[in-house]
């Protein structure tokens, strides 16, 4: 007996299945992911790893790197830099992940309301939009941060609270562009509310580039606190990467890797994120996806 | 024009929502505007307070404290700065100049550097160059600007001493005009290449992505038909289109530039608004931070009309005059 071809064909992979081949295929992702898990590993495992306490004096100020206390020398109060990279990545990590869930929230609950709804409540929520656009953002935070003292919460609201409009404009042209289809007037006609429609029928599609502007948004967050931090902004009582820049600015001439290691750090996790986002992004977006 | 007043309406609507805000801030702030003096001058009588109150109006209704705040700003009253003991408005002045000046030549370099490298790299998408393009604005939007920056202070002041690292102008003064302006360009040079450089990876990347679009598309392939040189099809009928996202994006991003420049100016001691900005969040300033943050608005405002003149220069599709036909640009007749 002879086996039929099969008339429909090779049955196609789960969605998935076809993103993660998609993305592994792409090699500038795969080195983000490396760099992220190495970056992620040294925040969260170096603890353990590295046991030096990052507040406390370990050798003299602006000991070089290689010294026999300190691998990466020390900084302008004798205290170790490796540790307090390793401490200051969480801080700066946090700042981060947190300031982006905020800006995220609110973009998509501004971009939502006025793809779904249009006419009047468009124009309204876009304005708001459009005056946080104008304002400078970093100028804003810096306002707001002054204004309300300077600790890690205030920081992260702030950050969250001016860099939400891309988002929102994101979200805004997904949801105008979905509440047209088919399967959402198909809700619609069995009796569904707005809310239903909003946040379980357009929203769930609307996901995808919104999760990977959501990971962008930490990359910039994150450039945003080093940022604040560098202009004497941060939280003085929690290390993070730029507050360590930002204190051992003065002494940049005597001591070079005081300014520079924490701010290659930097530089290999917004590097890191923005290769993890833009191989997601091209995985997601079928027209790409041969290339 | 319709258009235009309709912009400048909406413009007028903007900022006066940023003046409501200001005064927000404001009144968010712990302690008012009397208490943050008396604590500067160490101390008044109960007396002196009674009547500060009165004179800047905190005796009134907030409603009524908004509108005499309004009215205030329209005539160009933006307070008293308690640390640098003058109008707001003049130390704004001052050093708005320096500001507008680095800022500027940022954009210009970001603009002419960016679109170049995007318009090569569009030609040969997969040669070195493109590579580099792609690697050079990864690259350009990890690095904080403000470490690239120290960066470039370390290599040049330390390493090859050519370019002055701190400063507008040489403490000794200038004997003549010519000096003079040598000079500030001198010191511009560090700032405006660091600011620049972010923008550089940004507009690389856009315009490299356009270029590639638009030299894909029909009509250039009858300029090519015609027998055109390769300059006239990519210069002459190409770039004008392929300009487009980068216009739009200048506009978009002129209050990030803006942001930029406090940080850049911060590093460099560049003495224009930026530097004002941080000099006022250490004294918490608050009255001298506030007018910057109007006066950055308005920056980025005019910065959004100028886009969108431009915008009807390069894409006669766009522009508000009325024309016969509508042709793709770059076609001429």
């Amino acid at each position: 007996m002879t086996t039929l071809p099969d008339p429909i064909g090779p049955k196609p992979a789960h969605p998935a299945t076809e993103f993660m081949r998609a993305f592994a295929r792409n090699q500038s992702a795969i080195i983000g992911l490396m760099l992220l898990a190495i970056v992620l590993g040294t925040t969260f495992l170096g603890p353990f790893l590295y046991p030096v306490d990052a507040y406390s004096m370990v050798d003299l100020p602006f000991a070089p790197p290689g010294g026999d206390y300190a691998p990466l020398g020390t900084d302008y109060l004798g205290r170790d830099m490796l540790a307090g990279i390793i401490e200051g990545g969480r801080a700066t990590l946090a700042v981060g992940a947190a300031a982006a869930v905020i800006s995220v929230v609110i973009g998509i609950l501004v971009g939502s309301f006025a793809g779904f709804f249009g006419g009047a409540i468009d124009a309204l929520l876009m304005k708001v939009t459009e005056f946080f656009q104008i304002l400078p953002t970093l100028l804003l935070a810096m306002v707001l941060v002054t204004i309300f003292g300077a600790s890690l919460v205030t920081i992260t609201l702030a950050i969250g609270a001016v860099s939400w409009p891309q988002v929102a404009r994101l979200a805004r042209a997904e949801f105008m562009r979905i509440r047209k289809l088919d399967y959402v007037a198909a809700a619609r006609t069995s009796g569904a509310r707005n809310g239903y429609l909003i946040f379980r029928v357009i929203l769930p599609a609307a996901l995808p580039p919104l999760i990977v502007a959501a990971g962008l948004a930490v990359g910039a967050a994150i450039l945003f606190e080093a940022g604040l931090s560098f202009l004497g902004l941060g939280d003085p009582n929690t290390m993070s990467w730029g507050l360590i820049i930002g204190q051992n600015r003065n002494y940049l001439l005597d001591a070079w890797w005081t300014v520079t290691l924490p701010g290659v750090a930097i530089f290999i996790t917004v590097l890191a994120i923005s290769l993890v986002g833009d191989g997601i992004n091209d995985a997601l977006n079928p027209k790409l996806r041969r290339r | 024009m319709p258009r235009l007043v309709k912009k400048l309406a909406s413009a007028i609507g903007l900022l006066l929502a940023v003046v409501v805000l200001n005064f927000l801030l404001i009144q968010l702030a712990p302690g008012d505007p009397v208490s943050v003096i008396v604590g500067e001058m160490g101390g008044a009588s109960e007396d002196l307070i009674a009547q500060m109150r009165a004179e800047y109006g905190l005796d009134k209704p907030v409603w009524l404290q908004l509108l005499i705040y309004i009215g205030k700003i329209c005539t160009g009253d933006f307070g008293f700065s308690y640390y640098f003991k003058q109008p707001v408005l003049d130390l704004i002045l001052q050093r708005l100049p320096a500001t507008i000046l680095l800022v500027i030549t940022a954009l210009i370099t970001a603009v002419i550097l960016g679109t170049l490298m995007g318009i090569f790299s569009a030609r040969k998408p997969k040669g070195v160059l493109s590579h580099f393009v792609t690697i050079f604005s990864l690259v350009g939007y990890a690095a904080p600007v403000f470490w690239t920056g120290l960066m470039l202070l370390i290599v040049f002041a330390s390493i090859f001493p050519i370019f002055p690292v701190s400063g507008m102008m040489n403490v000794r003064g200038n004997a003549t005009w010519y000096g003079a302006v040598f000079d500030v360009l001198h010191h511009l040079v560090l700032p405006a290449v660091t600011l620049a450089s972010i923008y550089v990876a940004t507009y690389s990347r856009l315009s490299r992505a356009s270029m590639l679009d638009v030299l894909g598309s029909d009509y250039i392939r009858t300029a090519r038909a015609k027998g055109l040189s390769e300059r006239r099809v990519v210069f002459g009928h190409a770039l004008r289109n392929g300009l487009i996202p980068v216009v739009t994006m200048i506009g978009l991003q002129f209050g990030q530039l803006f942001a930029g420049a406090v940080l850049v100016e911060t590093v460099f001691n560049w003495p224009g608004l930026g530097r004002l900005a941080y000099e006022s969040i250490l004294r918490r300033d608050y009255p001298t931070l506030l007018g910057i943050l109007f006066f950055s608005a308005i920056l980025v405002m005019v910065a959004n009309i100028l886009t969108d003149l431009a915008y009807g220069k390069i894409d006669p599709r766009i522009g508000g005059r009325r024309r016969k036909k509508a042709r793709p640009a770059g076609a001429r007749p």
